[in-house]
């Protein structure tokens, strides 16, 4: 690959899809995923990637061209972030369903009101459940690596399906960052051209997204579940295939001074690195502590976590998103679920930090630790426990 | 298809349920939602087709003596023609079947 040159990671994330060599791009800017698109449309301007760039009125139209362009057979790409992901809701059930491998970037940002431009996770995780693909980055490499990957699992004729990058807004989408920006040749070795199996075409005409009756839905329904499920071996794969080329593995569980852990903080995005950073002062002082990142959040990856866990005391789970009114963090409530039925599981305590923007230092993370430790021992009157909150 | 189409499972489905045979939505029975029907007094009819023109499902045509009668199979009884026609041929008439 490329030499490695200090870049904003949007940028190099929009290189990226140069080098993927994207034929459409429908996209609105929203802050902070902006660069991304602002950048694909000056490539796309100025003759570097041969694509049509839509302008659209809106995210909702940004997915629903992607639909177009997907099902005639171009490989498509959008991104967005907070607002912009939740207007295009309803439509990325469609892009599922449909079976369109669309690569979207989100750039993970708080949800209005109040206002708030920065980073957290309460946008993706409203929008878990439509179908798609999920995985999170940690740095720029990491969502430069896994936007070619992701073109690759979306187009993957076992996959056939959407894929959207996390990658966490401003803490991750804005910092520049030294990486292996990929050059087309090296994309090329690796992601073959798209090949839709049935595009829309005028001699060999189809319907797509039709109507399903009650005797037909739940058929249609349950296909795209086991589709989605069966995802998870080719993702695997893929990213052992692109680990063997380019030398970066990636895991939809991944692990940080495990051994001889008897707590393990598990936590989901770029707040992974400041978490290691943690983990390496209070293994210094004799901690048993480590760290478990979720990588791939749909498919949920079930066994590899409970694998990750075994034999663990107590799981402390970071989420930066409230289900409001409900059990508190989203990924603590799916890993609590996914480890209920196991004779042997962890004590488990739900933080709730980092919302709309607000940092986790070092000390913040030892706090949450050293303090989580006390309450799983202790137990606590809570569902989950809001890390730094002013009373 | 080789099975009717309330007895395909699930692994009988084209990738996102994607139709591939096309004009298969005639074989789709519109008709069993009415719960009015017309009743006509052809007598009175002219054979202007307004009501052929009005209908919202596109199932009233010719029949053998030029009168426009629905096709009951798809008509879904609405009752557009009854009220477009201008001779007052077509009564709705509750559904009894």
């Amino acid at each position: 690959m490329a030499e490695r040159v200090g870049i904003e990671v949007s940028i190099a994330l929009a290189d990226a899809v140069k080098a993927a060599d994207a034929d459409i791009i429908a996209a609105y800017p929203i802050t902070p995923q902006t660069h991304i698109v602002e950048h694909l449309a000056e490539l796309v301007a100025n003759g570097e990637l041969d694509a049509e760039y839509i302008p659209v009125e809106s995210e909702h139209s940004a997915m629903s061209a992607c639909l177009g362009s997907a099902a005639a057979g171009a490989r498509t790409f959008t991104a967005t972030a907070g607002q912009g992901l939740e207007l295009m809701h309803e439509v990325l059930f469609v892009a599922s369903a449909m079976r369109l491998p669309i690569v979207m970037a989100v750039a993970n940002r708080a949800v209005s009101s109040p206002l708030s431009v920065w980073g957290d996770h309460s946008d993706i995780m409203a929008s878990r459940d439509v179908g798609w693909i999920q995985i999170f980055v940690e740095n720029g490499q990491e969502a430069v690596d896994n936007t070619v990957c992701a073109f690759r699992i979306a187009e993957d004729r076992k996959v056939l399906l959407p894929v959207m990058v996390n990658l966490d807004g401003f803490h991750l989408s804005h910092m520049i960052e030294p990486i292996l920006v990929p050059q087309r040749e090296d994309v090329a070795a690796f992601l073959p051209p798209n090949n839709y199996p049935l595009p829309l075409h005028p001699a060999k005409p189809v319907a797509m997204g039709d109507f399903a009756p009650p005797f037909i839905y739940t058929e249609a329904k349950w296909a795209q579940e086991v589709n989605l499920n069966n995802s998870y071996q080719s993702i695997v794969n893929i990213w052992q295939e692109f680990g063997d080329k380019y030398g970066r593995y990636y895991q939809p569980v991944e692990t940080y001074r495990t051994e001889g852990a008897k707590t393990l903080l598990l936590t989901m995005g770029s707040f992974s690195e400041t978490a290691m950073t943690t983990i390496d002062n209070l293994r210094a002082k004799g901690e048993l502590v480590g760290l478990i990142r979720i990588r791939l959040w749909r498919p949920f990856p079930f066994e590899a976590l409970r694998k990750a866990v075994e034999g663990i005391e107590n799981l402390l789970i970071l989420d930066r998103a409230i289900s409001m009114g409900g059990p508190g963090g989203p990924v603590a409530s799916e890993v609590k679920a996914a480890l209920y039925n196991q004779a042997q599981r962890p004590r488990i305590v739900s933080f709730v930090a980092g919302l709309g923007g607000r940092d986790i230092t070092p000390q913040g993370f030892e706090d949450i630790i050293m303090q989580g430790i006390q309450i799983a021992h202790k137990g606590s009157a809570n569902e989950y426990e809001i890390y730094g909150v002013r009373e | 298809m080789p099975k009717p189409d309330n007895e395909l499972t699930w692994r009988d489905l084209e990738i996102g349920a994607i139709v591939t045979d096309s004009g298969n939505a005639s074989s789709y029975r519109t008709g069993d939602w009415r719960s009015q029907k017309p009743e006509y007094n052809f007598e009175r009819c002219i054979k202007c087709g307004l009501c052929s023109i009005y209908c919202p499902e596109a199932c009233i045509v010719k029949n053998d003596k030029g009168y426009f009668e629905a096709d009951l199979y798809y008509c879904k009884g609405c009752g557009i023609c009854a009220r477009e026609c201008p001779t007052k041929v077509i009564t709705m008439v509750e559904e009894k079947e």
